[in-house]
């Protein structure tokens, strides 16, 4: 049986652990509220962008646009965006995006050029170490989260597809649902895929004056749609990891109340041992003196 | 006039206003009461509000207007 002052250590080692645990999950469940709010921020704004896009549905058969629609048969470049945390301690937050990304990979792009851009501290060390091209210049935007951060990153992908450099994009990230849930998304970036639903009744559209015309504003308009998809899965992603990390630390500080428990048992036990040991010494001490 | 600016980020102007200048992208453009139904892009420069209180400026980085029964929504 272990001693008194081993158990009594474990017991002040896992109580210090305790409050860390308890701390970070109060942290990540402000920093979660704090990411649920830019979600709901932005969604009027995406709403509304959809909301016009619908009115110039008609406009799309443009050439200048048909760069963001246009599959191509042989896809042989394909960019990956694989958006993990900075940071661990969220369970199998970051695991499970980089399981998605490499089943996708074998799965879909065997033998293909397939290039990484990892967005997140994770994804970087853990790409970084393979063979796979990397675009590594967005890998921390997480401290400075803002609408800048994830167009600057659109622009960039959207460049490089116009340029031909890739021939499809993918994004595989959490998308948040609740704090106990994420949904494990790998999304089709580019080209768009284009839904049947998306007609609208000609009844239903308004006249509207376009200035200058309904291509150009379209020109601004899906670039921004597209923009704001990567903007949309960034804030989802780091939702999600608050969510992810609040609930593996909650979990951790339950766990180490149980360890706590027994571990308490243990010592009582132990400290009883003792009592009895030391008393039946004593007992036995005086019955030889006693009998001499 | 109702309008509103929105961000990704957030909503920057929600307000009763009674002129509004925009950098549109073939020059500057105002929009008063009752204008007809447009939609426009914008380029890089200045928002002009005029409200009964004064006047007040947003710069903007490019985006989209849409003007429809006395509802202005800028999406920047």
């Amino acid at each position: 049986m272990a001693n008194l002052k081993e158990v009594r250590i474990r017991i002040a080692s896992i109580n210090s652990t305790q409050q860390i645990t308890k701390a970070m999950k109060l942290v990540s469940a402000t920093k979660l509220r704090r990411a649920q709010t830019a979600i709901v921020q932005m969604r009027p704004y995406a709403a509304k962008l959809n909301g016009l896009l619908s009115n110039l549905s008609d406009s799309v058969d443009v050439d200048s646009l048909k760069v963001y629609f246009n599959k191509k048969k042989d896809i042989q470049k394909v960019l990956l965006v694989v958006i993990t945390s900075d940071r661990g301690l969220c369970g199998s937050f970051n695991a499970n995006v980089i399981k998605l990304a490499n089943q996708t990979i074998k799965d879909k792009y065997q033998g293909k050029d397939v290039t990484i851009m990892p967005i997140g501290k994770k994804a970087f060390e853990y790409f970084g170490k393979l063979t796979y091209t990397t675009i590594t210049d967005f890998k921390d935007v997480f401290h400075t989260l803002s609408a800048e951060t994830g167009f600057e990153i659109g622009e960039y992908v959207l460049k490089a597809f116009k340029a031909g450099k890739f021939d499809n994009v993918e994004i595989v990230y959490n998308q948040f649902k609740n704090a106990a849930t994420q949904i494990l998304t790998n999304e089709q970036f580019l080209p768009i895929h284009t839904k049947a639903a998306a007609k609208t009744d000609s009844n239903k559209k308004k006249d509207y004056v376009f200035e200058p015309s309904a291509t150009e504003i379209l020109e601004e308009l899906i670039p921004r749609i597209l923009k704001t998809q990567i903007y949309r899965s960034l804030l989802d992603s780091s939702a999600s990891e608050h969510g992810a990390r609040m609930i593996s630390m909650d979990k951790a500080t339950d766990n180490a109340g149980e360890l706590l428990k027994a571990l308490k048992i243990e010592y009582n036990r132990v400290r009883q041992a003792a009592i009895t040991t030391e008393i039946s010494e004593i007992v036995g001490g005086a019955a030889a003196l006693s009998g001499a | 006039m109702q309008l509103d600016i929105l961000t990704p980020d957030k909503t920057v102007f929600s307000g009763e206003v009674e002129e509004v200048t925009f950098p549109g992208t073939k020059g500057q453009f105002q929009v008063l009461k009752n204008h007809a139904a447009l939609v426009s892009s914008l380029s890089k420069g200045k928002i002009k509000i005029n409200t009964a209180s004064g006047e007040t400026f947003f710069e903007i980085n490019g985006g989209v207007v849409e003007v429809l029964n006395n509802k202005i929504v800028v999406l920047a």
